[in-house]
């Protein structure tokens, strides 16, 4: 009955524009980021993102990783990483530097077979790290690239917790020389950005660059045509805790 | 202290104030001096990211709630014996609460960020629901200690008690939901975690109620009345024993399961953990307790029912020292079936002792709490007043 009443339903149509109204004049930015993220959304391309224009929904940056190619001793992907990211400090306790990736020595418990692999943030689709952030700090961008906004963290460390990879480190002193690309910070939280400021230049992050045999791909999960899935898609590769159903976007290979 | 005159007595509140307020300006000095120098001056590290300052904290917080118990009894739940505990019971819930996010806030590694944390909010995040549970726990208490205090708002006392004791079940399943919560690490991440921090508030908190209370009795030259003494001391025993049955039961289902024997191994025989559980939460904290508890010696005594509850909290510390460092000192397990090593304690146990900046922060906690109840108990005249008349006909009754 109540749908039949020409007043009512005016009222209706009119609280609803003049909320829509409302809206748009409270933020106007985020309806322009809806807008800019549609039209980017559109034509996704995995090229240098043009500064001001939001991450792709539909690119899903991933690494693979072929153990079977990771060399004992190379610490090169490391290095390259530190580098590139401005991690270096060295304090009195090395379990309280910050490591953003790091090599592993597995050592099958069976049969005794020895893999190196490089382990960092796993840059999962459903992240636990963003599920706990109690201020929203730990995010994922629509790009599957999941980061910490330094600005909004407040270093409770509950990410650090909720991590199953163990990827990220938490800033125990004041820090210099920093890489003005990569800003870090004192008592906050860190953790891999799958160099994120090279990606969005259209370049390949720098423990991929830096690795010499080859070990390492980077690209778009979602485009078939990509050497990554085509990868993906013709020989075995596993997720680190496949168990826990977060998706990963790093993938190995030779586990 | 039968012997205090008015003046001593009052020479004595103050002394104990000015300790109190001294040792939380020291703890919030040690809190300014982590904040400034990062806290590569705590035993914190990558590995254990939470350390003693959160096992004092989350025993406040838990105690907090728990406190408040004594006043459910009476409000909600009709208990005549504890109605005229309810008052005492808020005051020591807004104290100990009020310790506890003390020590939590000023270990965060930006605890000027604070407003960042009010006004942004992730409605999946356990700690961000926290930011909500604790300021709306402050107003419910201060609202039921106003209708308990002011006359004309008493029919609307046991109304606000309900709404304090709902509430209060929520917050501790909210603690308990932060590890609970935790997918990643073997040591948590069972729902049983949420029911069992309710029922270790309820043990931790009545220990320190009633030592509380006893200090306040003895102040004014009281007596416990035994009836009083017995009722309480029979209802913390019960709670102790439900503590030991939820850690028995977390245990062996813990252990039950393949993938965390290792860990229940670890922590409970092969580790600096293990004596800790055994002798500090077990024995110390549970089964002497219960001993002196049900004893014919000492059940009747207040001394010894307060040694008791000494030794629960002292318990609640191990229990949670093992449970919080424990859990994080064991390396997740992220290949399962290799045995694996890195520059990163990969596969490695670590080791966590406590620096003095975050122990003067912890202790900066305790005496938070401390200062506010003796300040409050002080200002507001909050001695429980017994009908003794009224109490051993509401016994007849019941027994």
């Amino acid at each position: 009955m109540s749908g039949n009443n020409p007043r009512r339903a005016f009222i209706a149509a009119a609280g609803a524009g003049v909320a829509g109204l409302g809206f748009t004049a409270i933020a106007p930015g985020l309806h322009l980021m809806a807008v800019a993220s549609e039209a980017n959304a559109a034509n996704a391309a995995t090229e240098t993102r043009k500064a001001g224009t939001a991450a792709s929904p539909a690119v899903r940056w991933g690494l693979l990783i072929d153990a079977n190619k990771c060399a004992p001793g190379c610490t090169k992907c490391i290095d390259a990483c530190h580098t590139e990211n401005g991690v270096s400090e060295q304090l009195p306790d090395p379990r309280q530097n910050s490591q953003w990736i790091r090599k592993i020595e597995l050592v099958d418990k069976r049969n005794g077979r020895v893999t190196q692999l490089p382990m960092m943030c796993q840059h999962c689709a459903n992240p636990p790290c963003v599920d706990v952030c109690p201020t929203g700090a730990s995010m994922k961008r629509a790009d599957g690239i999941v980061l910490v906004d330094r600005h909004t963290c407040i270093g409770c460390r509950y990410c650090m917790m909720a991590c199953p990879y163990k990827a990220r480190s938490f800033v125990h002193a004041p820090l210099t020389e920093q890489n003005p690309e990569v800003p870090r910070g004192q008592g906050c939280v860190e953790s891999c950005t799958l160099c994120v400021h090279r990606v969005d230049k259209g370049q390949q992050p720098a423990c991929v660059e830096s690795c010499p045999a080859g070990a390492m791909t980077f690209g778009d999960l979602n485009d078939p045509a990509s050497e990554i899935a085509k990868r993906i898609a013709s020989v075995p590769t596993s997720q680190v805790r496949a168990d826990l159903r977060l998706n990963p976007g790093v993938r190995y290979q030779g586990i | 202290m039968a012997t205090l005159n008015p003046r001593h007595e009052e020479g004595f509140f103050y002394l104990l104030a000015g300790i109190g307020g001294l040792v939380s300006a020291i703890g919030f000095a040690a809190a300014l001096y982590m904040e400034h120098s990062g806290h590569v001056v705590t035993g914190m590290n990558n590995q254990i990211v939470w350390g003693l300052p959160h096992v004092i904290a989350i025993f406040l917080i838990i105690a907090a709630s728990g406190v408040l118990n004594v006043a459910s009894m009476g409000s909600v739940f009709g208990r005549v014996l504890y109605k005229p505990r309810a008052p005492l019971s808020g005051l020591l819930a807004i104290a100990m609460l009020s310790g506890g996010l003390f020590v939590i806030m000023l270990d965060l590694g930006r605890a000027d960020r604070l407003m960042v944390a009010a006004t942004h909010f992730n409605p999946t995040s356990v700690f961000g629901w926290n930011v909500i549970l604790y300021p709306v726990f402050y107003a419910l208490v201060g609202v039921y200690l106003w209708t308990m205090m002011e006359r004309r708002m008493n029919p609307f006392s046991k109304a606000a008690g309900l709404a304090t004791f709902i509430w209060r079940v929520v917050l501790t399943s909210g603690t308990g939901s932060i590890f609970a919560f935790l997918v990643a690490r073997q040591a948590y991440g069972t729902a049983l975690l949420a029911p069992m921090f309710i029922i270790m508030s309820f043990s931790w908190g009545l220990a320190v109620f009633l030592v509380v209370q006893t200090t306040m009795y003895a102040w004014n030259n009281l007596q416990l009345p035994a009836l009083i003494l017995k009722r309480m001391k029979n209802l913390l025993a019960t709670f102790v024993a439900a503590v030991l049955y939820f850690t028995i039961m977390l245990h062996l289902v813990n252990a039950y399961f393949a993938k965390n024997i290792a860990f229940e191994y670890f922590i409970l025989f092969d580790s600096e953990f293990a004596s800790m559980f055994w002798v500090g939460q077990i024995l110390v904290g549970t089964l002497l307790p219960l001993a002196l508890l049900f004893s014919p010696g000492s059940r009747d005594k207040v001394l010894w029912v307060n040694v008791a509850a000494l030794l629960v909290i002292l318990g609640a510390y191990y229990q949670l020292y093992v449970f919080i460092i424990g859990g994080q000192a064991f390396p997740l397990e992220i290949f399962p079936g290799y045995d694996v090593k890195s520059s990163f304690m990969d596969g490695a146990v670590d080791h966590y002792s406590a620096s003095l900046p975050e122990i003067l922060l912890a202790v900066g906690g305790l005496a938070i709490a401390f200062t506010m109840t003796t300040i409050g108990v002080r200002i507001l005249h909050f001695l429980p007043q017994d009908d003794l008349a009224e109490l051993e006909a509401a016994a007849s009754i019941t027994d």
